[in-house]
């Protein structure tokens, strides 16, 4: 499961932490639009503070995009296969509201509460590509987007290594033309190799390993997502509504308040009176929305993609011990060929 | 009983006194995830409770659910027990305020009283007036076939409406009957009484609504119609005038057709016009002047295309025009106080727009709200089904609280909702009333104009008199023609002057009139009839309506009635003083009662979270 936040190895957000114990906190901060037109995007300065060794000196700042943060949590799913990494919040579906300062502040808070996931999780806070990510400069980073062009460029220049390398960063970008391994393909071709065989010589095929207990397991996650969704839909629904009861009754004030003036007396200030309060309460709800949306809807969505990423482990799971069914079909193929070719050469 | 605050967030209705209404609108509760389709303040009408409940009798908690579905077996956390709490200050005044309201302000209870005749459906104690009494119920909606020979086979549907009638009024034949009536009929019977009682403040009748009986689902729609239909006939019932009008009880007694003459819509109206035009031009003179009895109704809406030019012409002049009309409004006061109602009206029509979406983001917050709730409740379920520590089980019991408290807040947000609708309507019922004063305001203008229009007309035509006779004199003998053309003239300035006096008259009562007796007949009585010599002073009205009586002859009628009666003049003020001061009064108790309300439910439901809080505070003190 995944780790509650600031547990573990001293608490993230503070300080304040003791410097006799190995610390590492992270903070994700200070959003800045850059750039401009298609091309804008938002840049966060993300603050590390740490005792430890491996790190240059007791503090480092850098400046890091949503993409980097996706690149690093592609290299942890890469490398720690069978850790739930924390999840990431999800790109904007909207374009409208990319840049809207609602959603920016949720998604840094999403950011910083994911790197410190990551920082205090006992193994992967000893992932190298986390030292990367927090360390490196920025020239070494604009190095790392690669794109297509430098990868011709070091096939040309017959730098295999480079070129492994970033054929690698490459399938991490957001070109999609890498998404897929190129083994994946004859994943597939093997895929329907094994499948077909199955149905011929009508073997049952374990899916993946498992026990009662892993399978309750994995049913408990399954279910448990989707009444999360649920139950976040509605959260959001919730804060929204929230709104719009602001918004209806502000506007109800500024009528009473035009009423009142039509009427005079003490009729008229009643109605104005009424308005005013109405304004006033309309700004109590607009801010209650926004306190609901960012700790109770937020977090819930958090937990919701937490599980999503679980779902993702699992998935993994089943991939790595299909792969390893395959692999040793293979081994068994290869020896029966192997005994026959013997046999023939006998 | 049991389970009802895991049921979500339907109404129980203790009191409920319409079956129909029940039966249509609560069944959409019951399914978590249905669309709300009707989310509109109406339908948060007919989901209200009904006016004498108090909270502490109408706790649906105590009350048997209506959903029997779904019962929580794993309900260790009965809360009923802890549901009633102490008598908060709201308590105290929710009941206070709907029973009180009856009594120091007549008006309200009568636009009220309306509605809490509901509660007796056996009581026919009308609140207007001591003795007789006349009431109405509309129900039992039915489909019925259009029987006439249509084009289109399978004919068309409309629905009719059963419509009761109670009364001991002597004019009437009988103390109980009902007729089938459709909407259709309804318009027919407000048209005709908009044209008999010109000048009255005349109850605005239900909307056609054609969008939204295509929108609606049927049976709402039906159901929405049905209580419009009710109110607007319990308006016209309590009206002293037209209650007594023969429209009015042709459409209430006769069985089968309504025989009452059809409206006849915009479009053939204007061809009839359009055909008469030519004659109008190029005809006789005789054709073209404007006979006495049309004069009383308005040129707009009317056939006669030729006469709304001239009005129309008449207007433009005395707005654009260098020279005084022959004879202007020139009460000061009435053009002052008539620009006053548009003024209130428009904003009145504005604060009555926010009130519905005020109600409607009310209803969607206490809607929401419990969702939320029954989706935290299900995740709850599921946790302590599956659960694998003990940890988790003290978290689902947690997340319970957080839940339930989640579906009482809605509970009372939908509460709070149906006693808004009730207040904020006054806002709806004065835009009615409004639009009412704008057309009889509207009756007073059109009028002058038409005496207007035939003053100038008048003096054109004495004018080429003159100039006729001037040039025939000239001519030794006389002119044939011209005495001939004289003598036509001469006959057309008379029908004209006949006409002209007609409408000065028809000017004059609505002047005087109208304020007097229908702003206090819109509010169902009449300041005088408070006194002993009611049924006197109305027949007396009635009757001098129906002759055109001149204000000056009923005044010495009057006079022998030795009543505090001031001249008309006089009370045409006091009645829209009077207008003002009870509009003032309802206004105000409308906000007195809105506002508790809300505060009422605030308290409420910042209870309900306070007491979570409370219960999970533990956590607070853990995290960072």
């Amino acid at each position: 499961m995944i780790t509650t936040l600031r547990s573990g190895s001293g608490s993230a957000q503070s300080p304040r932490s003791p410097s006799s114990q190995p610390y590492l906190s992270v903070s994700v901060t200070d959003p800045v639009k850059l750039g401009n037109g298609v091309q804008a995007y938002i840049s966060y300065r993300v603050i590390t503070k740490t005792n430890l060794p491996e790190y240059q000196g007791p503090e480092k700042i850098v400046i890091r995009r949503y993409s980097d943060f996706v690149w690093l949590r592609d290299r942890l799913f890469e490398k720690f296969k069978g850790i739930f990494i924390p999840p990431l919040p999800e790109k904007s579906a909207v374009e409208k509201f990319r840049f809207s300062a609602e959603f920016i502040e949720m998604r840094r808070q999403a950011l910083d509460v994911f790197v410190n996931r990551i920082a205090s999780h006992l193994e992967l806070q000893q992932s190298e590509d986390l030292r990367t990510f927090l360390q490196a400069d920025e020239e070494v980073i604009y190095l790392k987007s690669y794109s297509i062009l430098d990868l011709i460029f070091f096939l040309v220049n017959a730098d295999v290594f480079s070129a492994a390398q970033t054929m690698e960063r490459l399938r991490f970008q957001e070109t999609g033309i890498f998404k897929k391994k190129p083994t994946d393909f004859m994943q597939i071709f093997k895929d329907v190799q094994s499948k077909v065989s199955d149905v011929v010589l009508g073997k049952e095929k374990p899916v993946e390993e498992s026990n009662p207990e892993y399978e309750k397991l994995k049913h408990y996650v399954f279910e448990l997502e989707n009444h999360l969704a649920e139950a976040q839909k509605h959260a959001y629904r919730l804060v929204k509504r929230h709104k719009e009861l602001g918004q209806s009754l502000s506007d109800f004030g500024k009528a009473a308040k035009l009423l009142g003036a039509c009427e005079g007396d003490s009729l008229g200030k009643t109605f104005s009176e009424l308005g005013v309060k109405s304004e006033t309460l309309s700004i109590k709800l607009q801010k209650e929305a926004h306190q609901l949306l960012m700790n109770f809807e937020e977090p819930l969505k958090d937990y919701v993609r937490a599980v999503q990423s679980i779902k993702a482990t699992i998935a993994e799971r089943a991939n790595a011990f299909r792969q390893q069914c395959e692999l040793a079909e293979t081994i068994k193929l290869k020896e029966i060929n192997l005994y026959d070719s013997c046999l023939l050469f006998s | 009983m049991m389970g009802s605050d895991n049921q979500g967030f339907e109404e129980a209705h203790p009191f409920a006194s319409r079956e129909e209404m029940e039966n249509l609108v609560l069944d959409d509760d019951s399914t978590v995830t249905a669309n709300k389709s009707y989310s509109n303040y109406r339908s948060a009408t007919s989901l209200s409770p009904p006016i004498l409940v108090t909270p502490a009798d109408s706790d649906p908690l105590l009350s048997p659910s209506l959903y029997p579905n779904a019962p929580d077996h794993n309900n260790n956390h009965n809360h009923h027990s802890s549901y009633i709490e102490p008598p908060s200050y709201a308590d105290v005044i929710f009941s206070p305020f709907d029973q009180n309201s009856g009594n120091d302000n007549n008006t309200g209870n009568e636009i009220n009283g309306i509605e809490s005749t509901n509660q007796f459906p056996d009581s026919p104690i009308s609140p207007s007036s001591s003795s007789d009494y006349l009431r109405i119920t509309v129900s039992n909606p039915q489909k019925e076939q259009e029987t006439s020979n249509s084009l289109v086979p399978g004919g068309n549907t409309y629905v009719t409406y059963l419509i009761t009638t109670r009364t001991n009024i002597p004019e009437f034949n009988g103390s109980e009957f009902s007729v089938r009536r459709r909407f259709r009929d309804i318009v027919t019977l407000s048209d005709r009484l908009a044209e008999s009682y010109r000048g009255f403040f005349i109850p605005p009748r239900p909307d056609k609504s054609v969008v939204e009986s295509q929108v609606m689902q049927k049976q709402e729609f039906v159901e929405q119609r049905r209580v419009a239909l009710e109110k607007y006939l319990r308006r016209l019932a309590a009206h002293p005038i037209i209650r007594k009008s023969d429209e009015f009880k042709l459409f209430l007694q006769v069985q089968g057709k309504l025989p009452l003459p059809t409206s006849t819509d915009v479009a053939s109206r204007m061809l009839d016009g359009a055909v008469k035009l030519p004659k109008q031009l190029f005809g006789e003179s005789t054709a073209v002047v404007l006979a006495p009895h049309e004069v009383v109704q308005p040129a707009k809406g009317g056939r006669d295309l030729l006469r709304l030019f001239k009005e129309l012409k008449q207007s433009v002049a005395n707005d654009w025009g260098g020279s005084k009309p022959p004879v202007a409004e020139e009460d000061k006061e009435f053009l002052e106080n008539k620009e006053r109602m548009n003024d209130l009206e428009q904003q009145l029509s504005n604060a009555s727009q926010q009130a519905e979406t005020l109600v409607k983001a009310q209803q969607d917050m206490g809607e929401t709200m419990g969702e939320l709730g029954l989706a935290f409740i299900k995740l709850t379920k599921f946790e302590n089904e599956e659960a694998m520590y003990n940890s988790q089980r003290a978290r689902a019991a947690d997340m319970k609280n957080v839940a339930t408290a989640a579906v009482k807040a809605s509970r009372f947000y939908r509460e709070l909702n149906a006693q808004t609708v009730k207040h904020l309507d006054t806002l709806h019922e004065y835009l009615g009333l409004m639009l009412a004063v704008r057309c009889a305001f509207s009756d007073r203008s059109s009028a002058m104009l038409t005496v207007q229009t035939l003053l100038s007309e008048l003096s054109a035509l004495q004018l080429r008199a003159e100039k006729l006779e001037a040039a025939s004199s000239k001519i030794f003998g006389g002119d044939k023609s011209r005495i001939r053309k004289i003598e036509e003239l001469k006959e057309t300035i008379r029908v004209t002057e006949d006409a002209k006096s007609v409408a000065i008259n028809e000017y004059e009562r609505i002047r005087v009139w109208k304020a007097f007796v229908s702003l206090s007949a819109f509010y169902g009585y009449i300041a005088l009839s408070k006194s002993a010599k009611d049924a006197s002073l109305i027949a007396l009205l009635e009757f001098s309506y129906r002759k055109s009586m001149s204000p000056f002859a009923f005044n010495g009628h009057i006079g022998c009635l030795a009543n505090n009666l001031t001249l008309p003049e006089e009370n045409n003020r006091t009645e829209l003083e009077r207008l003002d001061r009870e509009r003032q009064a309802d206004f105000l108790n409308m906000l007195k009662g809105f506002v508790v309300n809300q505060v009422g439910y605030a308290e409420k439901i910042a209870n309900v979270w306070a007491k979570v809080a409370e219960e999970t505070s533990g956590y607070a003190n853990d995290s960072t």
